[in-house]
């Protein structure tokens, strides 16, 4: 699975604006009662690029991604996308449909439970985009194919494992052929020796060339996936850097040295 | 009366003859004097039929589980009323003659001894298989662990269901004025025939049972929510 | 034994089949009025707003607190004194049950609404689709799933409280079997227990498949 990349979409990949700004925020605020989750948030995704949010617990991650997809309503600021504002002041009506070119994965993968897995991956695309249905199905094997699990295709999701869910739950995002797709700790929720599977699947879609936006807890991942990596904290941008690499290894804030060293120390309690 | 002054200036409750209600509040007292003894053996025995048949599904004694599993089915399966008019009015055909009070408590609980057992059941099911196994470990018989372990816990899961058929068997009871029973329904309906006096008659009726069964209800309710914190 | 051949009497069944076909169309006419009643009381259920949420409220409570009976007597007796307008016992008889089936079925619709997690409401709209289209295509194909098998207790429940129609005077199946035992009264003394046993059966004959489907459907449901 490894050198056969996965080919996410019919998109033209030669497009002028193949190195431009796909998603931005523009000073993003997000309040639940009192409590304000995102203070002002700046963010730029290039196309083709692998951005990681990482952060403590609560820190706003989620909140964000939520806010980009539309789920929750925006307190202050603005997402664009393609210089389109979809979401905050100034958003049109159009902008819904705009929205939809924004993928999600969840943590709890949620699959209908009442279709099969093939059913699943092609309710958005025959409803939703009303496209033809040979060629979704014919995107749909491709795409089941590559993550292995074309034979699973005829059944319910109550009899897959976790790890299946998740990969099944990822390429039914992917049907929709999204500019961007949002990763929200899809691993969270996952038995160990299932992560790997998944993360792989992750992996191979960036390299690939897939725009995404990912909020993880697993640090080893994020170093291997990140063109940029962020660090969120109490709903500010403490951190900000395009070398993962130098980030874990000599980050430039007093923060994200110790949110570091909280993960260096379950580390080293896994190895014991 | 007193409320009467206050409630004149409402329609529909203006209209209303409040010396009737007043005259005839002692009869609607009596009637659910009726409504309430018959109810209260029928769910005493349906609780009692209900355990009994609990324990024999619980414990799959053959033959008696066969017997219990089609009765539930009769009972389920069938209206009180003509559970009733079958006791009183076909069984003396066979010699069996009873009161018609005994026949409406008979048909209570022949009627509530299945729903009592459905809801007994729910709280057996709902005591994990380790309590048993840890029962039999400390040497129990079966009936020592159902008597000492299981049911103990299993009621606590059961009450609500436990409440709910004992408003459905209060409502059902309703029926035996079909056998000439001077139950709640008898009364009003001799009153309604009498004195046409229909909507004051209606609405004691209405009252009398709001009073005996709200309560209960909302009983239900807080032992409904208190079981779903206790499954959280 | 002696006496069942009162049964055998020529047009007996055939008139206790008739009174029971009057009992079966007032259970199916409310069945068939209380399901579309009943998602449009659960989908109001499920509403925010507060004056709502207090009326659906009352209505329910009121209807599940009283016995069939009670409504029964009110409609058939009350309605034509504070209206004016006079419903005959079938009449009665179908606004009632359909007056409760809609609110049992509501409570239902509500409570099978209510069990499908947000999350599957998140992860529709993210897939684009729209509040209708998520609705139709993810809500309610998993809600009817958790609906229907207690939907047809609600049936049978219906059927079997058909009976009390007779203490209303509507004539059905237990009106037949009382005229069928006054008339041999005197050729049949045990009249009353063969007719009463027949109907009893006869109940059972309808309630039994249904009280068996339900079964089967949540067993079916419950993969």
């Amino acid at each position: 699975m490894t050198d056969t990349q996965l080919d996410t979409s019919t998109k033209d990949t030669a497009s002028p604006k193949e190195s431009g700004v796909v998603l931005e925020t523009r000073g993003l605020v997000k309040r639940f009662g009192t409590n304000t989750v995102l203070d002002g948030i700046d963010l730029t995704v290039h196309r083709g690029e692998a951005v990681v949010v990482v952060g403590p617990s609560g820190c706003g991650k989620s909140t964000l991604l939520r806010c980009i997809v539309g789920l929750e309503q925006l307190d202050g600021g603005q997402v664009l996308l393609d210089g389109e504002v979809v979401s905050g002041e100034g958003a049109s009506v159009r902008s819904k449909e705009t929205r939809q070119r924004v993928g999600m994965v969840f943590q709890s993968y949620d699959l209908f439970p009442n279709k099969t897995v093939l059913g699943n991956v092609m309710l958005a695309p025959l409803k939703v985009q009303k496209r033809d249905k040979t060629k979704v199905m014919a995107q749909a094997e491709q795409l089941l194919r590559r993550i292995g699990l074309w034979d699973k295709r005829d059944v319910y999701p109550s009899t897959l494992s976790g790890g299946q869910k998740q990969r099944i739950a990822i390429v039914r995002a992917l049907m929709m052929n999204p500019d961007v797709m949002l990763f929200d700790e899809i691993t969270a929720a996952l038995d160990p020796e299932m992560v790997h599977e998944v993360l792989q699947v992750v992996v191979e879609l960036a390299d690939g060339g897939l725009t995404m936006v990912v909020v993880t807890h697993e640090m080893r991942f994020a170093e291997a996936l990140a063109d940029r990596i962020i660090l969120l904290d109490a709903g500010h941008v403490v951190e900000e850097s395009s070398n993962p690499s130098q980030f874990f290894s000599n980050p430039q804030t007093q923060r994200a040295k110790d949110f570091l060293r909280s993960f260096e120390f379950e580390r080293s309690r896994e190895n014991e | 009366m007193d409320g009467g002054a206050i409630a004149a200036g409402i329609p529909f409750f203006g209209t209303l003859d409040w010396d009737f209600i007043a005259e005839n509040t002692p009869v609607f007292i009596e009637a659910a004097g009726v409504t309430l003894n018959i109810s209260f053996w029928g769910i005493v025995f349906s609780l009692l039929l209900g355990l009994v048949c609990a324990m024999i599904l619980e414990l799959r004694i053959p033959v008696a589980r066969q017997i219990t599993l089609a009765y539930i089915e009769i009972s389920r399966g069938t209206p009180l009323l003509i559970q009733l008019f079958l006791i009183f009015f076909g069984l003396p055909k066979l010699g069996i003659r009873w009161s018609p009070e005994l026949s409406a408590i008979i048909g209570l609980t022949f009627l509530g001894g299945s729903y009592m057992c459905e809801a007994i059941r729910a709280g057996l099911e709902s005591v994990g298989s380790i309590q048993y196994e840890s029962a039999q470990v400390l040497g129990m018989g079966r009936l020592q662990t159902m008597r000492f372990i299981v049911i103990p816990q299993a009621i606590s899961t059961s009450l609500p269901g436990i409440v709910a058929n004992v408003i459905f068997l209060i409502k059902e009871s309703s029926v035996v004025s079909g056998i000439a029973l001077a139950d709640l329904m008898y009364q009003a309906k001799d009153l309604i025939g009498m004195t046409y006096d229909t909507a004051e008659t209606l609405l004691l009726l209405v009252i009398t049972y709001a009073v005996i069964l709200l309560p209960i209800s909302i009983i239900g309710t807080i032992l409904e929510r208190r079981f779903d914190y206790a499954r959280r | 034994m002696p006496g069942a051949e009162i049964l055998l009497e020529p047009g007996n069944i055939t008139r206790l089949l008739g009174g029971l076909w009057v009992t079966l169309q007032i259970g199916l006419i409310s069945i068939a009025l209380s399901i579309p009643l009943g998602i449009i009381v659960g989908m109001l259920m499920t509403l925010k707003n507060i004056v709502v949420k207090i009326i659906m409220r009352i209505y329910l409570d009121f209807i599940r607190i009283m016995p069939q009976l009670v409504l029964l007597y009110i409609v058939f007796f009350g309605l034509a004194t504070g209206t004016g307008l006079n419903f005959d016992g079938i009449t009665s008889s179908v606004i009632v049950f359909t007056l409760w089936g809609a609110a049992e079925l509501g409570d239902l619709v509500r409570g099978s609404l209510e069990s499908i997690p947000k999350s599957q409401y998140e992860s529709a709209q993210v897939l684009g689709f729209s509040r209708f289209q998520t609705f139709a295509h993810v809500v309610l194909p998993q809600a009817v799933r958790r609906l229907v098998p207690p939907s047809v207790n609600l049936a049978t429940r219906m059927v079997k409280t058909t009976s009390l129609c007779m203490l209303i005077g509507v004539v059905e199946v237990i009106r037949v079997g009382q005229q069928i035992i006054d008339f041999y009264r005197f050729q049949y003394p045990t009249g009353a227990l063969w007719i009463y046993g027949a109907i009893f059966i006869l109940y059972f004959l309808i309630c039994f498949p249904l009280s068996l489907a339900s079964r089967g459907l949540e067993k079916r449901f419950a993969k």
